[in-house]
């Protein structure tokens, strides 16, 4: 279905256009930008004046919970939920269950995906069996049947040996690897942040030299293998530094921080609610700063949802007792616009660590807003706002941001030239 | 951005009266001073031939004790009989929660039994705040210790023993002695001692049992023993738990004692009437001295003494600040009707 997108302001920051213009929409592409070609015969018109158009969000990592745990989330829901936080691709990460070790699972994903028709998915596959971190999985059958990346969760490879080989088995089919760096050891049985706040409220500190030790050697073994390699969910000022530190010798990585973890510190944790209990945990202020100005360099090219949604009964028990996560894919965008509101980023730089910068991590065909581009366009108000948890679509509720008032409030989501999501 | 639900007294009624006693943050100075006076007034009662008075007389206490305690549910039992309550004590370790049964199901079953008070014993910081916030707001919840979190009633206890036998809060020198990363009883009484007055707060112990940011309780850090206890007017000594050893955070229990355990020598850096305190049960030989634990010194027996009253202190406010609470929403109601 044709659709013409009129006198929009056009932010496509990775051809570095930002313009008021319009978009011409056939057969799931952008036909053209400006004037309309000639034989286009709209079926749908929409008037953007005032809205920015920019390439649809790509998250790298939401949760779908399924298969396996559909009473926190199905692949219908949260992929509608993400069209809402203007989402048009998004990564599943592995921990399903069973685990997405296996083409059968990836194909699941996908066709329930494609039946539910909001977001395009793209499942992040095992690089272990079982995320048991021994025996490797079939990288290349899960490759075939649309595995965009390989990661292994939040579960730690400790054996340096098997972490080698995986990366060098990568590494030879080109393979993009997701790597969360956590060392298993320094965190066992941590709940929040070694510092002040987990002092005060006896909760069982994760020390930043868990985050550091496990990337540096990460570092050291992406490097040796030669494989491409993205640092997922950094929550410490010192692995951003450190990550910048490998970037300039030139090794290939990138990286990615969850949304709330730019927001949020520690200090939330007062009052013990869960709605806090994330891992990685948040990190003190000092660390958040490090992260925002990681970002803005663009150290950091990805800014994730980590979209994580539970039921209720989840979350309600004594705080070490209850799932970690939060539920906020379907407000990534207006989260993101109080780092403009803060005069962190500019609206372009913005959305190039919510679209561009994540889709060329992973080498994903999406994130532009070029001619002959997929038409995934986020249309939005960056002036209007949002009250979050007004309209709620994940079956995670798990957001302690329901309730707060954001910047900016999401219009129109277009996957594939169809309207998906419209407010 | 600040979060919607941070901060608000989760424990104290619209008219600033204890309604659940959770943990000592954000209890101000008048209040525990009500305590102390309150379990003053309570030691009386102990010391006659009938020892109680009716003050909850119809109401139903539990005691729900998650973990494994003797000193505190045997004195909490006893102080909700001194006040006339009638008292169940369930040991939850050994019973529901090995069926599958959850926290909050177990409590809401008590509830159903029309309890009118909970004290609470969990292994996890945060457990009393989890069930006064969502479990049953309206009945007094009594934190008897959350995991490393918080002892409140030991830490009043502790103070209303620091108080009796040393007077004024703020002519005094405090130190806490040992393992201070997984004391409730420690963090309780940081916070107790730095609301009442007192100046010179003092933590001893080796940095793999001092946890970070400990500046926070207004506390000053002392590694060596013999540096930090000069002078002092009480000694609070904590218990040492064998696991400490395995995970590497101690060599041995005899290489604790000879740097940090309570001898005669140390004790005699402190003031010469100082008072030796410890929340029981006391290691002899690993943490203090047989010769110091049985000394004139010693108000460790007075302390249990002095926990009774507390207690009774404390079940007593919080339940008419529960009472009061619920009379007030009732009028609230009745004026919306109007």
């Amino acid at each position: 279905m044709p659709i013409e997108v009129l006198g929009a302001r056009l932010i496509d920051p990775a051809s570095g256009r930002d313009e008021i213009t319009n978009l011409y929409c056939r057969d799931g592409r952008i036909v053209a930008i400006g004037q309309a070609p000639a034989d286009f015969a709209p079926a749908q018109s929409i008037d953007a004046q005032g809205l920015v158009a920019a390439p649809g969000l790509v998250d790298l990592s939401v949760a779908l919970r399924e298969p396996g745990y559909s009473r926190k989330g199905t692949i219908a829901s949260e992929t509608l939920a993400a069209t809402a936080g203007g989402i048009t691709s998004l990564c599943c990460p592995p921990q399903t269950r069973p685990v997405l070790d296996t083409a059968a699972v990836a194909e699941l994903i996908l066709d329930r995906a494609r039946e539910s028709g909001h977001a395009k998915v793209f499942p992040v596959g095992a690089l272990t069996r079982d995320l048991a971190g021994e025996q490797l999985s079939e990288l290349v059958a899960l490759r075939d049947a649309g595995c965009v990346a390989f990661g292994n969760g939040l579960a730690n490879i400790t054996s340096n040996r098997n972490l080698s080989r995986a990366l060098e088995y990568a590494a030879t089919f080109d393979l993009t690897i997701i790597i969360h760096s956590q060392d298993s050891d320094l965190a066992e049985g941590g709940l929040a942040h070694e510092g002040p706040s987990a002092t005060f409220l006896g909760l069982a500190g994760i020390p930043e030299t868990a985050e550091t030790i496990a990337l540096a050697r990460n570092l050291l073994l992406v490097e040796q293998a030669g494989v491409r390699a993205h640092f997922t969910q950094l929550t410490t000022a010192r692995a951003a530094q450190m990550i910048a530190e490998a970037q300039a010798r030139g090794l290939p990585v990138t990286a990615d921080v969850a949304m709330y973890q730019l927001i949020l510190t520690d200090e939330a944790l007062h009052g013990f609610s869960s709605l806090y209990h994330v891992q990685p945990p948040l990190r003190s202020a000092a660390d958040r700063e490090g992260l925002r100005q990681a970002v803005k360099s663009g150290v950091i090219s990805s800014i994730s949802s980590h979209h994580q949604p539970h039921e209720i009964d989840a979350k309600q028990a004594p705080f070490g007792e209850t799932e970690p996560g939060i539920s906020s894919a379907e407000i990534l965008l207006p989260l993101a616009m109080t780092l403009v509101e803060d005069g962190l980023l500019d609206l372009p730089t913005l959305l190039a660590r919510l679209s561009s910068g994540p889709a060329a991590a992973l080498r994903l065909p999406v994130g532009q807003l070029g001619v002959g581009a997929p038409a995934d366009i986020v249309l939005f108000d960056p002036h209007s706002s949002t009250l979050a948890g007004e309209t709620w679509y994940s079956k995670g509720r798990n957001c302690p941001f329901i309730g707060h008032c954001l910047p900016g409030s999401v219009r129109y989501t277009i996957v594939d030239g169809r309207v998906s999501y419209r407010a | 951005m600040t979060p919607i639900d941070a901060k608000r007294p989760l424990q104290l009624n619209d008219n600033g009266q204890l309604r659940h006693f959770l943990s000592l943050d954000g209890l101000p100075r008048e209040l525990l001073t009500e305590i102390l006076d309150t379990a003053d007034s309570f030691l009386e009662v102990g010391a006659r031939a009938v020892k109680k008075v009716p003050l909850l007389r119809g109401k139903t206490v539990c005691n729900v004790f998650f973990e494994n305690s003797t000193r505190t549910r045997t004195t909490f039992e006893l102080a909700a009989k001194r006040l006339s309550a009638d008292v169940i004590t369930l040991n939850v370790s050994t019973s529901s929660t090995s069926k599958g049964e959850t926290l909050t199901d177990t409590l809401r079953n008590l509830e159903a039994m029309a309890a009118d008070m909970f004290v609470v014993r969990h292994a996890d910081s945060g457990a009393a705040h989890f069930i006064a916030e969502h479990v049953c707001p309206d009945v007094a919840v009594i934190n008897g210790g959350d995991g490393r979190h918080a002892h409140p009633t030991q830490g009043m206890l502790d103070m209303l023993t620091i108080r009796r036998h040393k007077g004024d809060f703020e002519k005094l020198s405090v130190a806490i002695v040992g393992d201070i990363l997984h004391s409730r009883v420690a963090r309780s009484n940081m916070l107790a001692l730095k609301t009442l007055g007192c100046p010179d707060i003092r933590v001893i112990g080796p940095k793999t049992l001092l946890p970070v940011g400990l500046e926070q309780y207004g506390v000053s850090v002392y590694n060596d023993m013999n540096e930090g206890l000069r002078d002092v007017d009480v000694v609070i000594m904590l218990r040492l738990q064998r696991e400490r050893m395995q995970g590497g955070r101690l060599p041995s229990e005899g290489e604790f004692y000879r740097l940090y355990g309570l001898t005669t020598q140390r004790m005699a850096l402190a003031k010469p009437d100082a008072i030796v305190m410890h929340p029981g049960p006391i290691n002899r030989g690993v943490e203090i001295e047989s010769a110091v634990a049985d000394s004139a010194q010693s108000v460790i027996l007075n302390q249990v003494t002095y926990g009774i009253a507390i207690r009774m202190a404390v079940l007593s406010m919080s339940m008419s600040g529960q009472n009061a609470q619920r009379q007030l929403e009732n009028e609230y109601a009745a004026e919306e009707q109007n």
